[in-house]
């Protein structure tokens, strides 16, 4: 919380430098390149592949924006940022846009001078444990030793969830989730808990990943989101709407398949406002009409990219859960494009 | 009766018996397993002890790394190729060893940081090595231009302006250091200035001459730039450091105090926080848009962290010389200068070879530091993006191991090579 308030009043100083740069949208079309701030390695949502691409759930909002606003894809520079260093790069105007597994919290919005389009990704502190030890419920956990990362908001959380069920614990302080995955694996511990995407990748590293078990239980909230500085609002909204047409193709059930077809007209209204056959809703966020039929020729919807970084189909295997669209009993609720 | 022994005596033996091997127990390897490994009931046990301990080790490390597995393409293939024989998945390094060499570097350029490395030991050769032809000190000034060009690319005029400006500086230097040093210190300064200010507007005017494909600092990363930061550091620290060791004993208050507070301010300082400082908060102090590139910033900070700590072991070598050294150095009529060119730091520095080479050998692996401020070198390519890919993620050892035993090798080389640098300067009277 001090680091946050020591980075907050470093952040405003540098706004206050780089107010002569708000039009974020010329500067980058001026460049010809975004400058995407990313993970400097998380499974699954970002980082390099054996040829240097940059591969990833997170990623993809780099590439979606990039499409939306130059038309190409790979027109992105990734600065790979630490949880240290990504806000005070984000503040400098080292990066257009941060679009790095980032908790949506007030503190961020209101005393970092940050601007939150949306929200990525629902996550949440879960459990994970040996199936052998038969347990279905976190409050079947009384009396366990739980692996924990120290000085995260999961020690607090895990606090919190086991005062509140009135149960007993013992904490096994570790400091990285390598060496979680080795204490808990050792057995140093019966419980390992983290965000619930980060169980999902480790025990998908296990070499027996159907002998751990998640848990159901989420006992916080973590909104995942990309972010970008306060003051320039023209260019929040066009990473937000960005966002927006992904969530809101998957709902209308625009793909990468059959957005072609469908750009060439539909008999739905919204269908057509989305892709610029209708309503000139391009232009009135600095774009060509068209820009979110480019997009999504090239990075598909939400759904085909949550299936292709992190879905049921890859090694880590997440289940859609919260970030199913709000039809389908989820949380993802675009605004229309109307 | 005669007197001679032939008539006297029996028997009398002409040559002597030949010796006798010594006893089973006191000879060959039994001699020496006894004296060496079971002298003492104590050192049995110990040896017994010993032997489990390595026959563990080695049980351990041999099948690891006899059945590894070199080629398969995501950790899962791994583990089905090897169905439980306990090996290593070396596959990982197959396929990504270009990553931890050259981080994020061109494909298709890899050449040239291997053509400046090699390049870098025949630059290296003359200063190491007595017995090298002196000619070739030439390459070793013309080295650090060569090596940038090729490492960063661009054009070739960039480099050459830089290294003008040095020679012009040097010789307005040498034409005016005959009235002062400092006269011939700052016109020296100067002159390099105005090249440089000059040649500025000549770069921009000449546009690409002999230009290599550019390539970003970011994308610069792996072992390379841990050896990049390693050389060019040391290299820089080396000088700066017997210049801070000087003046922390000048008799001049104000050189004194200012190198007394930088080396106090810097060694009380962790390096990570100068790291953060080169990464983070310098950006608010620079003009918006103003891109000072990042390797520099840490070369920078990595170099004034190492310049202190030589400073003060080679402050050691000042106090440990015999003050008569200084006391012979006056009385021949030499002046500051001389005295510490030929006869003072010449001894000092011999005195602090051990001391200079742990520091150099500690801030090479220091290097791997960087990895905290996102920077892609050796270490942080395999806490990024290796372990961070599906396909990898979960292989430690293997990682860890590759580059513990690329820093072991270029450490044990430099620690040899200042042992045998001691051996050659043993001139003294031990």
């Amino acid at each position: 919380m001090k680091k946050s308030v020591f980075l907050g009043a470093l952040a405003v100083s540098g706004i206050a430098a780089g107010a002569a740069s708000a039009a974020t949208l010329e500067d980058v079309q001026a460049r010809g390149e975004l400058n995407c701030g990313v993970n400097t390695g998380l499974v699954g949502f970002a980082a390099p592949d054996a040829n240097n691409n940059w591969q990833g759930f997170d990623v993809e909002l780099c590439r979606a924006v990039a499409t939306a606003v130059l038309g190409d894809p790979d027109a992105v520079t990734y600065v790979p940022l630490t949880g240290k260093t990504r806000f005070t790069a984000l503040a400098a105007g080292e990066i257009d846009m941060l679009s790095r597994n980032t908790t949506w919290t007030f503190t961020r919005d209101n005393d970092l001078k940050f601007e939150f389009v949306g929200i990525n990704y629902y996550d949440g502190q879960g459990f994970m444990v040996p199936r052998e030890l038969g347990v279905t419920s976190a409050k079947d956990l009384d009396g366990a030793t739980v692996c924990i990362q120290t000085g995260t908001t999961t020690e607090l959380n895990l606090a919190d969830f086991f005062r509140a069920n009135n149960i007993s614990y013992e904490p096994v302080p570790i400091e990285t989730n390598a060496e979680a995955q080795q204490q808990y694996l050792a057995g140093a511990c019966d419980v390992y808990t983290t965000d619930a995407s980060g169980l999902a990748a480790t025990r998908a590293a296990f070499e027996n990943p159907g002998d751990h078990v998640v848990l159901p239980e989420i006992v916080s909230k973590e909104p995942l989101g990309p972010l970008v500085r306060h003051g320039d609002n023209e260019w929040g909204d066009i990473v937000r709407w960005t966002l927006n047409a992904l969530v809101s193709a998957e709902e209308l059930g625009v793909t990468s398949a059959n957005v072609a077809e469908l750009a060439n007209g539909t008999d739905n209204p919204e269908i057509n406002r989305l892709l610029g056959t209708e309503g000139g809703l391009g232009e009135m966020i600095g774009l060509e009409n068209d820009w979110a039929k480019n997009m999504l020729e090239v990075t598909g919807n939400y759904g085909e990219i949550f299936e292709r970084h992190i879905g049921e189909n890859t090694p880590i295997g997440l289940a859609r859960g919260l970030n199913a669209q709000w039809t389908d009993g989820g949380l993802l609720y675009s605004p229309p494009f109307r | 009766m005669s007197d001679t022994p032939a008539h006297s005596v029996a028997f009398v033996r002409e040559t002597p018996i030949p010796p006798a091997d010594p006893p089973a127990t006191e000879r060959g390897v039994i001699k020496w397993v006894r004296e060496n490994l079971v002298s003492t009931p104590a050192n049995a046990v110990m040896t017994v002890l010993s032997l489990v301990a390595i026959y563990w080790f080695l049980a351990l490390l041999v099948p690891w790394l006899l059945n590894g597995v070199w080629n398969a393409g995501s950790i899962r293939e791994c583990r089905e190729i090897m169905a439980g024989s306990g090996g290593g998945c070396f596959a990982v390094l197959t396929e990504r060893w270009h990553q931890l060499i050259f981080g994020r570097y061109p494909t298709d350029q890899y050449w040239r940081p291997t053509v400046a490395f090699v390049l870098l030991f025949v630059a290296l050769a003359p200063v190491l090595f007595q017995t090298v032809p002196r000619r070739l000190l030439i390459f070793t000034g013309l080295y650090p231009f060569l090596a940038y060009w090729l490492v960063w690319g661009g054009s070739i005029l960039g480099p050459i302006f830089a290294l003008a400006g040095f020679a012009v500086g040097y010789i307005a230097y040498s034409r005016l250091v005959d009235r002062s040093f400092a006269m011939g210190f700052f016109g020296g300064v100067l002159a390099a200035i105005v090249t440089w200010w000059i040649t500025g507007f000549l770069a921009d005017a000449t546009g690409n001459v002999m230009a290599l494909e550019t390539v970003e600092s970011r994308d610069i990363g792996g072992f390379m730039l841990n050896l990049i930061l390693g050389t060019v550091c040391v290299s820089l620290s080396l000088p700066l450091g017997i210049v801070l060791a000087l003046g922390r004993q000048s008799s001049m208050p104000i050189i004194k105090w200012i190198c007394v507070v930088f080396i106090e301010f810097i060694r009380g300082v962790p390096l990570i926080t100068l790291l953060f400082v080169a990464n983070v908060v310098l950006a608010y102090f620079l003009p918006p848009g103003s891109n000072f590139d990042l390797i520099l910033r840490v070369i920078i900070m990595i170099t004034m962290f190492a310049a202190a700590y030589i400073a003060e072991v080679i402050r050691g070598g000042l106090a440990a010389l015999p003050r008569g050294q200084y006391e012979a150095a006056d009385s021949l009529g030499l002046d500051y200068a001389q005295a510490m060119r030929l006869i003072i730091l010449p001894q000092a520095l011999k005195i602090s070879i051990p001391g200079i080479v742990n520091v150099a050998v500690g801030l090479f692996k220091d290097t791997t530091l960087v990895s905290i401020i996102a920077m892609f070198d050796l270490v942080g390519m395999v806490r990024g993006p290796i372990l961070a890919s599906t396909d990898w993620n979960g292989v430690y050892w293997e990682l860890f191991g590759f580059a513990a035993f690329l820093f072991f090798v270029v450490c044990y080389g430099i620690s040899q090579y200042s042992q045998w640098l001691e051996r050659q300067l043993q001139t003294d009277r031990r």
